[in-house]
């Protein structure tokens, strides 16, 4: 469980980070690594190259703007949690990131990562897209917006180019009642499936190909969730309903 | 990067794992290995302060940074640390496989909360497996480890 | 004796240099060591086609890529560890395969490179061509044969076995009520948090082979390559260093890598290691549990068991590498603390194209323990008894002993228990659950178990006093976190009157001590401990026999105390043990210690040569304890749990654990080992299975998926001993590694079927699981 040989780039500043994504076949953005480097380990992932922005300067910011919380590439999960801006804010993403595996690993995971790697099990894109939140994708040729809605594609696929960073996600401040709810087997493990509460929308994770959001009153309409080891495609759709239940109850 | 408050070369090799670079190259074997994907916590060190796992960090990723491993805890043929007093009086580890692993999470635990809470002792834990001890004379540990610390 | 430690809640003395990171694990040794990685089949099931490995011979880096080929031994199956008649179609694997695999992550090649990320690289370039065959997973699809996993085996039945007590046709004849169950045990994982190691180092200058290998007994390990390698044993040194958990799996006749490391590091002339990564532990190390049992039993209105049969299928997997222990011991421990008058048992072994199974704490007894306890709580319900009650009236009373179970235990003798009193087990653990705790969906659980420990044939120990007045102590089981070096020093500073601090034990390392067995079986306590107590004796018996001399008085009227031999009653007159060690050798080439001490006395006060017929130089001796039968601890686990009738998440509200192992050397250690092995048995109950897909392939090879509880999954255990000295052996001491995991499965099986009123006849559940049977 070695990395297999990649080609290492470390830039310092962002133009140099896109220029290399721009140039470059077959490469990845290493950012904080918490679920590239055991891809890399396992041999699951075996890019040419890795583009290391950990030393990308001034990309770490937590900060408000537009009335909502802005998150950088480089902010790291546990900053966000212990950021009073986000508890201030968007509580929501306080509580969601909290739920993110265990502190260690959010010392040094990314929630632009999380954003970024689109794992349909995780908690942070279903947050981004029950608030309607968006990304800024960085390249050589400047910035794009990418609203939530438009941003994951497929399983572990979003609507980032090869040549993007994304630089920043924003999420508009939590309204009125919030809540996540989630089903995972041991603490800290992915969720079997899980429900996030922006006021009156609801967005669920764990239960299709890419966060979806659901209709409170009739969550599990249309939903065709895949089964594993853990929960079959009944038991996600069961739980589709008690956890948006308990979000609503909330 | 500094190991320990010591400056060491950089890493040659960029695919060299942290865990590898300070078990092979730098002879720090106090940190283990158990999974190599971030699940089991026998390799957590200290970046910078806090809790990593260092079998999920590139060793070049660690240059310019200060990384604190179990080694660095107490001074040779000094008094154990609290951390480890505690480990040591509440018998808060068998094998010691996992033992340093503990030690830094839970050190990096009561940097951030000097007075935990039950439910803090709990989630600052959580993240290491252990196979010998069902966790309970850890959590013991954890607890005698606050005592200590405040003497 | 003035100092006593023996049962003192004395401290580990292993803590500081692990604390400190200063333990000294497998991997940690270097040596300027090339490392190695084998490649695994990805099939469970194939014949080899072909093999390519010049890609790989030709990356920069590699030394070299063995093949079975390359092998003077690669044509050899490897041993079976424990061969029974009843396995009377024993196979094993051989190093390298290069005809047939048989399961997914049986070895193919082994490369050897200046890195491990090399030897992966090179591992990747091998070319493998493979003609996948007919898969065969799960005990029913091999018993139902209709494909092979060993062409010469018919019906893929390994080994068939049957035992019978009394007359179960026609006690089941006459019993006034009869049940039919069946129930299921799935495939489960030890996975020590240090996965197994090898590193060896061939002088040629001295002919001597040195191994470390994270194994649970070295000593198999050099009798094994010394045969394999044509060397005198003592020319070949294994040493188990610090091991990170061990639990059964580590201990194999062999795994592949504990000969390809010591064979390459011969041919190469340079040292060599090998360290498992997780992934290739998930395949290549033994498993335990897959087992399926047929029950019918009688009983009265009372809930008398009159008889039990029980038929079962054991996955032994691909091979039969360790021979058929685990099938016996369930055979064996199903009756557990009850009276079964009337008893048949059958087994079959049975083939499948998964990893090979071998003892995983507990072995055999969990499912043993689970098939007892569920059938009388399904006879508790028919006749609406209280479990607590139906148990009382079955239980064999404290002065049956010892009992005799008629049926055969794995040291080829018959089950007989020593000693034990399993009801006051039972009360004592309701006393402490207490009353149930309010809330919808709460369930109590109860499970009873014995557990056979102690099994010989034997072990041994080295102990000598130094001339410093210190003690060194040697056995040759090594330790796994079971604190070896404490207990064995309290049992030795007992004997010889001494601090505990002033004995250091060595455990698995043959240079020190060259004979022995292993640590498994919840035995070292038992043979080495005694081991210890007996030699310790041998030494101080030595010490009085020489002070006496010196002194002029009766040894017997000698006694041991504070590190000196003295006359009883007469505390200034003795002699210090660091003397007596310079006096036992009457050429003394000493200095410093006990030396000038010694000056004082005679070097001889008796006729004939120094060296007398039958007598050693120095104060030391090397002793044997070989026990006459197992020792048979037990206990009752109790619990409280609510499961969540939405989620069916598992909460356990309360565990408590009565325990009796004899008498406890250390409670802290005895402690430690109940609260792991119960942690263990709440990941075997609700988290942990190994799931193989009809392909071969386990879907959960990783941490991510294969569900090791942490510590928000463990709820804190009380715990509390009861002690029935075993009667068999000088300590009076039974085995403590396995028991806290064996009835965990039953009590959590329990209380879920009153909290979810559904019937648990399977393990492990999961909320998936719950799920499913609360739709039914």
């Amino acid at each position: 469980m070695k990395p297999p040989p990649f080609e290492y780039h470390a830039p310092t500043t962002v133009e140099e980070a896109c220029e290399l994504l721009g140039s470059l076949e077959d490469a990845k953005v290493l950012a904080g690594g918490q679920s590239l480097i055991p891809l890399l380990n396992f041999r699951l992932a075996r890019p040419a190259h890795l583009v290391d922005i950990n030393r990308l300067r001034g990309l770490d910011a937590i900060y408000e703007r537009d009335g909502g919380v802005a998150v950088q590439a480089l902010a790291r999960q546990a900053a966000v949690e212990d950021s009073e801006v986000v508890a201030r804010v968007c509580p929501l993403l306080t509580a969601a990131v909290r739920l993110v595996a265990h502190r260690v690993i959010r010392n040094r995971g990314t929630v632009c990562g999380s954003l970024a790697h689109a794992d349909s099990a995780s908690e942070l894109p279903a947050v981004l897209l029950a608030l309607g939140g968006h990304v800024i994708a960085r390249s050589t040729r400047g910035d794009r917006v990418i609203p939530v809605g438009e941003l994951f594609t497929g399983v572990f696929e979003t609507a980032l180019a090869p040549n993007e960073l994304l630089a920043e996600a924003w999420f508009p401040a939590s309204p009125g009642p919030f809540g996540i709810c989630e089903e995972s087997r041991r603490h800290g493990d992915f969720a079997l499936a899980g429900a996030v509460r922006a006021a009156g929308m609801l967005a669920l994770f764990g239960v299709a190909p890419t966060p979806v959001l659901a209709d409170p009153l009739d969550p599990t309409r249309g939903l065709q969730p895949s089964g594993d080891l853990e929960a079959t495609p009944e038991f996600r759709l069961h739980l589709v309903r008690e956890m948006t239940e308990k979000v609503f109850a909330a | 990067m500094k190991v320990n408050g010591i400056s060491h070369a950089a890493p040659s090799d960029p695919r060299r794992l942290l865990s590898d670079h300070l078990r092979h190259d730098l002879g720090l074997t106090g940190t283990h290995v158990g999974c190599e994907h971030g699940v089991c916590g026998c390799c957590t060190v200290l970046l910078d302060g806090a809790p990593v796992r260092s079998c999920l960090m590139l060793a070049v990723q660690a240059e310019g940074h200060d990384v604190s491993t179990v080694e660095g805890l107490a001074a040779a043929g000094g008094p154990l640390h609290p951390v480890q007093q505690a480990f040591h009086e509440c018998q808060g580890l068998q094998c010691g496989f996992c033992t340093p692993g503990f030690l830094m999470s839970v050190v990096g635990l009561l940097a951030q909360h000097p007075n935990p809470t039950p439910q803090q002792i709990e989630e600052g834990i959580a993240g290491n497996l252990c196979r010998c001890t069902g966790y309970g004379s850890i959590r013991r540990a954890v607890h005698r480890a606050v005592e200590l610390s405040r003497e | 004796m003035t100092t006593k430690w023996f049962g003192e809640r004395v401290q580990r003395v292993e803590d500081d240099r692990l604390l400190r990171g200063n333990g000294r694990f497998t991997d940690d040794i270097d040596d300027g060591a090339l490392e190695s990685c084998l490649v695994r089949s990805p099939y469970a099931h194939a014949r080899i086609t072909s093999v390519d490995v010049s890609a790989a011979r030709a990356l920069p880096g590699v030394v070299a890529v063995y093949l079975a080929s390359d092998l003077p031994f690669g044509d050899r199956d490897l041993p079976i560890l424990i061969p029974h008649p009843s396995l009377t179609h024993g196979r094993t694997q051989r190093c390298l395969a290069s005809d047939l695999v048989r399961y997914a992550g049986e070895a193919v090649a082994f490369v050897v490179a200046e890195s491990r990320h090399v030897a992966e690289d090179a591992a990747d370039l091998v070319q493998v061509e493979y003609e996948p065959l007919p898969v065969v997973i799960t005990p029913e699809v091999g018993a139902a044969a209709t494909d092979l996993v060993h062409e010469d085996v018919p019906g893929n039945i390994a080994a068939e076995m049957l035992q019978e007590v009394g007359d179960v046709g026609a006690a089941l004849a006459r019993a006034p009520h009869r049940q039919s169950l069946r129930f299921r045990f799935e495939r489960g994982a030890a996975c020590p948090m240090e996965g197994r190691a090898v590193w060896a180092r061939w002088s040629e200058s001295e002919g001597k082979l040195t191994v470390y290998d994270s194994t649970q007994s070295p000593t198999s390990i050099r009798g094994g390559l010394s045969v394999l390698f044509g060397l005198p044993e003592s020319n070949v040194e294994v040493i188990a260093p610090d091991v990170g958990g061990g639990f059964g799996p580590k201990i194999m006749l062999f795994y592949p890598d504990e000969v390809l490391v010591p064979f390459a590091a011969m041919q190469l002339g340079r040292p060599v290691k090998w360290t498992e990564d997780r992934q290739e532990h998930f395949t290549a190390v033994n498993q335990e549990r897959g087992q399926l049992h047929e029950v019918e039993v009688g009983f009265d209105d009372e809930g008398r068991v009159l008889a039990l049969s029980v038929d079962f299928l054991h996955d032994t997997g691909a091979y039969t590498p360790y021979g058929l222990i685990l099938p016996i011991i369930t055979a064996a421990q199903v009756p557990g603390p009850y009276r079964v008058s009337n008893y048949r048992v059958r087994f079959r072994a049975v083939y499948t194209n998964a990893t090979p199974t071998s003892p995983y704490r507990g072995a055999g007894r969990p499912h043993a323990c689970f098939v007892m306890e569920r059938t009388l709580d399904s006879i508790a319900k028919e006749l609406k008894l209280d479990r607590a009650e139906i148990r009382r009236r079955n239980f064999i009373q404290p002065d049956q002993f010892p009992y005799n179970l008629g049926v055969v235990w794995q040291d080829g003798n018959t089950v007989v228990y020593d000693s034990g009193n399993y009801p006051a087990l039972l009360e004592k653990a309701l006393t402490m659950l207490g009353p149930r705790p309010g809330g919808d969906h709460v369930g109590m659980g109860l499970g009873v178990y014995v557990e056979g420990t102690g099994v010989g044939p034997y072990e041994g120990a080295h102990v000598q006093v130094l001339v410093s007045g210190k003690v060194v102590a040697a056995t040759g089981i090594p330790s796994q976190g079971q604190a070896h070096a404490t207990v064995f020093a309290q049992v030795v500073a007992d004997e010889l009157g001494l601090d505990v601090a002033d004995v250091k034990v060595t455990g698995g390392d043959t240079r020190r001590f060259p004979w022995g067995v292993g640590t498994f079986a919840s035995r070292g306590a038992v043979t080495a401990g005694n081991a210890m107590a007996v030699t310790a004796r041998m030494v101080a018996d030595k010490a009085k026999l020489i002070a006496g001399e010196q002194l002029e008085v009766d040894p017997a009227d000698l006694e041991l105390v504070g590190g000196s031999v003295r006359v009883k009653g007469s505390p200034d007159r003795g002699i210090t043990l660091a003397a007596l060690s310079v006096l036992a050798n009457p050429v003394r080439y000493a200095f410093g210690g006990g030396t000038e001490a010694a000056s004082q006395f005679a070097s001889k006060r008796r006729p004939g040569p120094p060296l007398q017929e039958g007598e050693q130089p120095g104060l030391e001796a090397t002793g044997y304890y070989s026990p006459p039968g197992s020792t048979w601890a037990s206990g009752c686990h109790a619990a409280y749990v609510r499961v969540d009738p939405k989620t069916f998440r598992l909460e356990v509200l309360k565990y408590v654990v009565v325990h009796d192992c004899g008498r406890v050397i250390n409670p802290l250690v005895v402690e430690g080992q109940i609260e792991g092995g119960v942690a263990q048995g709440i990941g075997g109950a609700f988290y942990e299975r190994l799931a193989f897909d009809a392909e071969g392939q386990l879907r959960n090879a990783s941490f991510m998926e294969y569900l090791i509880p942490y510590a928000t999954e463990v709820p804190e255990i009380e715990i509390h001993h009861i002690e029935t000295p075993s009667p068999l052996n000088p300590l009076g001491v039974k085995g403590a590694g396995e028991a806290g995991v064996i009835p965990v499965g039953a009590v959590i099986g329990s209380a879920i079927e009153e909290a979810l009123g559904v019937p648990i006849t399977e393990m492990p559940l999961s909320p998936l699981k719950l799920f499913e049977l609360s739709r039914r």
